[in-house]
């Protein structure tokens, strides 16, 4: 797929994942495939119901078994995680992988220590006694940017502020080490001045370590700070991906498109009205058919033939760059065109 | 934690006072003779004049009810009977001894029966719920959840008398429910009280189960359980140490409320059974308008759920750190 | 921007929520100082945004303007009438000139009513029969907001989160306010839902003539929709100015902090504003620094900073209304603030 597949750590082939509720089937994910290589970030673009978050808890294996139908491959440092057993698994989460959630107060346990819950997924990895664990939980908590580590140690996450409860979270995350990170919307609930010392300690720690880092979030913005891939999703699928600096200069799907330009920025004009995406994300309950953008697509019937509504685009990648659209380059050239110029004249 | 059981404390006496009150002036502002009420029923004439007496009726009745609380820290004087010692919570002249050393010899049979009854609904409510909840959805879930609502569609008369019947009489497997001191002899305390524990634990074990159920399956579904196996710890490690933890402050709360339900549904297991404890007590006091054994028993027992919650609200500060520090 | 007669003035305005404690009797024994001592004015018609961070203050000014909160002092006047502390009867005729719109689209609305009782409801409570009926109004709002006037008869379930804040939106035209306090209207919306209810709004402002407080925290919106911003820090205003001199021109440290924390989605390598990382985390408003608040986070900082609060004023060089309450303003002009360490710890 990309130039780095060689040295891929984490390779998503074909992700189907399809859960039953009471109302029906759910295509959380349907043909999902990425790399992510040592000491990179990809950054998975999405709103709500696109289906990013449920890819995360599948590579964990923390989808709820009973309900969910998974067809694809994921393969971690070449080993297949999918057909893993559970006991597999839990030797690999905390320890070769570990993830970060978006709400650290709730994703914190409310009974238990900072240090506790740290040195906890220490102990369970790696066999190290309680004093050790500890001094490893102080060591990781200095190491995030806690103030005096070794007093705060001792406290409850409801002590700590909103970027400290998350500086105790990514702590936790790190404190074996992983290979791979996943952050799914590590940042969302906190302020601006906070996320830019959250984004630049993940960076440093990614830096030192050469962690591999799959990155969630709804913000382009913090996509362009972090990320050195970027994959777009929409409905459940893939619609565009290709290097930070491709997708974020030349968008050529047209929700990326879309997404940029509902945005405002800091120095656009501000008497002209925002340009928003017309409609609602789509239900995966009973996804729309075809191209699943196409009723909020103002391009759709811009197509030939009306194939949106009734074909699904394939993704066609060509070193690691592609998009899912009917669209050709060259109307794309042509309806895209005053986006490049209203962004980077 | 101390300034909270001291607060805690302080604010249960008050809530005592309020109680032995408000007891002490329904009873007394009743419109017929106070005198001859907790002269009894069988009483005489002398008797009636002792009473009036010893009760001091002729005071007002707020002097009555402090030479009533003064009883309880250094003792009362009653002419013609003796000295009540204190603690006195006041004479039963029906009885004619002391409220407090009836009750307290009345005492450990309740409290028997309670805590005996608490124990067993605890495991086996708790427990199922626990099973329900691993095994949502599937049979086992389904089973518990039918025989807890069974459960609690029953009365304790209704089950008590069946159950004596069947398992008593007919069977012969539990003996004749008695009590017997558990220091006299620990066997024979717990097969007399066995059949009363199994018949008061079948309503309030249905409630624990259910709660116990929706408190895991809510706890299993909070973020931090998620993150907890995010980290790789096992199922079971998750369960035990997270979810149930979670679980059981609530848990611990609706205890505490259902002492009184305890209390009370001892009461009506005693009379069902014919035990000798503070309910047969109370209820004897009622119909023979054994006036000072009455208030006597109310104040025990409201001593007694008081300091419960205040032991409940302790282990769920211990559980829940939040609460510690607010 | 502010004229002599101001729709909204506020001034000397504080809020502070008392602390219980003590042993063995519970008293008050501090307070959280949400909001302490602001001024501002909005003009008929206008938008002024309030910025800041959680815990600046900034929600329970909405609710001190609305009266939802009661002042603890400090002065509200609504067409020079004080409202500060105006009872249910003074309050009732302005109650419907001045609505609220609240953050979440989903506990703001009551499951259990239908669309058209909801947006109906403030005409109820008011007794207010506007010609042709309460229905052909609602009909009228559903419609002015982008919906469907057939959906009137809908449960507020039946509708996405960008619709059922337009249904707040509806609900809070109902009584045609003067003036709208919306709180983070678009942050629990999806990216892209967001920019269809900040045209809505922003087409209200205009057509209708409401005047705004906006309250958020995202300063591009905020920067799109308010004529003249005001940044909040720990329950005070440390600057407000109109848009593109606060934008363009912030002289306040911590206002050019916060613009430089705001990731841009561009695809350069350099970004246009180098980042300023603020070190450490906002101090508790039970007890904030001496002097000015900003100053145990502020790369400027010296002993007058602890010891002289600096007054909201019209510092050198900034245009008329452009006030900034620092005693060491950042120099003009949209050059890169001063560089912090990498570091945040060794900036001290």
């Amino acid at each position: 797929m990309t130039s780095t597949d060689q040295q891929s750590f984490l390779s998503v082939r074909d992700l189907k994942v399809h859960f039953s509720t009471e109302d029906g089937i759910v295509k959380a994910v349907d043909g999902l495939s990425f790399d992510v290589a040592k000491g990179k970030t990809l950054g998975i673009v999405g709103e709500s119901g696109s289906g990013k978050s449920v890819t995360n808890l599948t590579i964990l294996g923390l989808h709820d078994r009973a309900r969910t139908a998974i067809d694809g491959e994921i393969l971690l440092d070449g080993k297949e995680l999918l057909t893993a057993s559970e006991r597999e698994l839990e030797r690999l989460r905390g320890n070769k992988m570990a993830m970060i959630f978006q709400d650290a107060l709730a994703s914190l346990s409310p009974y238990h220590t900072i240090g506790k819950q740290i040195g906890e997924t220490y102990r369970k990895h790696t066999g190290a006694s309680k004093k050790e664990a500890r001094a490893r939980a102080v060591e990781m908590l200095k190491r995030v940017g806690i103030p005096q580590p070794d007093v705060r140690v001792d406290d409850y996450p409801h002590q700590f502020s909103g970027g400290m409860r998350q500086r105790a979270m990514i702590a936790m995350a790190l404190v074996c080490d992983p290979e791979l990170l996943i952050a799914d919307e590590p940042t969302t609930a906190l302020d601006v001045t906070v996320q830019a010392q959250i984004m630049d300690l993940l960076k440093d720690l990614q830096q030192e370590f050469g962690t591999a880092i799959v990155f969630i979030t709804h913000d382009l913005g913090v996509i362009a700070d972090i990320a050195d891939d970027v994959l777009v999703m929409y409905g459940g699928r893939c619609v565009e991906r290709g290097t930070k600096k491709e997708v974020l200069r030349s968008p050529q799907h047209p929700y990326t498109l879309g997404l940029m330009n509902s945005m405002p920025s800091l120095d656009g004009p501000v008497d002209v009205p925002l340009s928003p995406i017309p409609g609602s994300p789509p239900s995966l309950l009973n996804p729309p058919s075809g191209c699943r953008f196409h009723p909020r697509c103002t391009f759709a019937e811009k197509v030939a033939g009306g194939f949106c509504s009734t074909e699904q685009p394939a993704l066609e990648v060509v070193a690691g760059r592609g998009s899912a659209c009917h669209l050709t380059p060259d109307q794309r050239r042509e309806f895209f065109a005053d986006f490049a110029v209203a962004r980077h004249n | 934690m101390f300034r909270f059981l001291v607060r805690r404390v302080l604010g249960a006496l008050v809530i005592l006072l309020i109680i032995s009150a408000v007891t002490f002036f329904l009873f007394y502002a009743i419109p017929r003779d106070p005198a001859r009420m907790a002269c009894g029923k069988v009483c005489d004439d002398q008797l009636l004049a002792q009473v009036r007496q010893n009760l001091g009726i002729a005071d007002p009745m707020p002097v009555q009810y402090w030479h009533w609380l003064q009883g309880i820290f250094v003792g009362r004087d009653y002419t013609g009977v003796g000295h009540c010692d204190a603690p006195c919570l006041g004479y039963s002249f029906t009885n004619s001894e002391p409220v407090f050393g009836t009750i307290m010899d009345r005492f450990p049979t309740t409290l028997s029966l309670a805590f005996g009854a608490a124990f067993f609904f605890l495991i086996v409510g708790i427990g199922a719920g626990m099973v329900a909840a691993v095994k949502q959805g599937k049979a086992l879930d389904k089973i518990a959840s039918s025989f807890s609502l069974l459960g609690s569609s029953m009365q304790i008369y209704f089950v008590g008398y069946i159950a004596m019947f069947f398992l008593v009489q007919q069977a012969g497997i539990l003996s004749q429910p008695s009590y017997t001191p558990f220091t006299e002899n620990p066997g024979a305390w717990v097969s007399g009280l066995l059949l009363p524990w199994i018949v008061l634990s079948i309503i309030f074990t249905a409630n624990y189960t259910r709660m116990t159920r929706s408190q895991l399956v809510e706890q299993l579904s909070e973020d931090y359980v998620r993150t907890a196996r995010a980290k790789g710890l096992s199922r079971r490690s998750v369960f035990f140490r997270f979810a149930w933890r979670g679980a059981m402050g609530p848990i611990v709360t609706i205890f505490g409320i259902d002492m009184g339900t305890l209390i009370g549904g001892a009461i009506i297991t005693e009379s069902t059974f014919s035990l000798q404890g503070i309910g047969t007590l109370a209820v004897r006091a009622v119909t023979d308008s054994d006036l000072p054994m009455l208030l006597g028993v109310t104040v025990v027992a409201a001593a007694g759920i008081v300091f419960a919650n205040i032991i409940v609200d302790a282990v769920y500060a211990l559980i829940d750190p939040r609460i510690r520090l607010a | 921007m502010s004229n002599a007669n101001p729709l909204l003035d506020v001034s000397g305005l504080t809020k502070h929520f008392p602390i219980r404690g003590g042993f063995p009797i519970r008293r008050t024994v501090g307070a959280v100082q949400a909001v302490d001592g602001l001024d501002f004015s909005v003009a008929e018609g206008e938008s002024l945004g309030l910025v800041g961070e959680s815990g600046c203050g900034k929600s329970t000014t909405g609710r001190l303007i609305t009266r939802l909160l009661e002042p603890t002092g400090g002065k509200v006047s609504y067409r020079g009438q004080d409202i500060t502390h105006a009872g249910r009867k003074e309050l009732a005729p302005i109650r419907s000139e001045i609505q609220m719109i609240f953050q979440d689209p989903y506990a703001s609305l009551n499951p259990r009513q239908t669309v058209g009782k909801i947006i109906a409801g403030p005409m109820e409570i008011n007794d207010i029969n506007p010609a042709g009926g309460r229905e052909k109004r609602v009909r009228e709002l559903l419609e002015i907001v982008g919906l469907n006037p057939e959906h009137y008869n809908r449960f507020p379930h039946e509708f996405s989160g960008g619709q059922r804040q337009r249904i707040g939106v509806a609900r809070a035209l109902a009584l045609e306010p003067k003036l709208i306090v919306a709180d983070e209207p678009v942050s629990a919306l999806d990216v892209s839902i967001q920019a269809q209810v900040v045209n809505l709004l922003q087409q209200v402002q205009k057509d209708l003539g409401i005047a705004f407080v906006f309250i958020a925290h995202d300063l591009a919106i905020v920067r799109h929709f308010s004529q003249r911003v005001a940044v909040m820090y720990l329950g005070k205003i440390v600057e407000i100015a109109d848009r593109d001199d606060l934008y363009g021109n912030p002289r306040h440290p911590y206002t050019r902090a916060l613009l430089s924390a705001v990731p841009e989605a561009t695809a350069d390598d350099v970004p246009a504003r180098e980042r300023i990382l603020l070190k450490g985390d906002v101090p508790s408003p039970i007890n904030p620094p001496s002097g000015c608040r900003f100053r145990t986070r502020c790369w400027k900082a010296t002993d007058k900073c602890a010891s002289e609060a600096p007054p909201l004023v019209q510092v050198e060089g900034n245009k008329p209304g452009h006030l900034t309450a620092c005693h060491y303003p950042e120099t003009e002009g949209t050059v890169p603030a001063p560089r912090l360490s990498k570091d945040p710890q060794a900036a001290v």
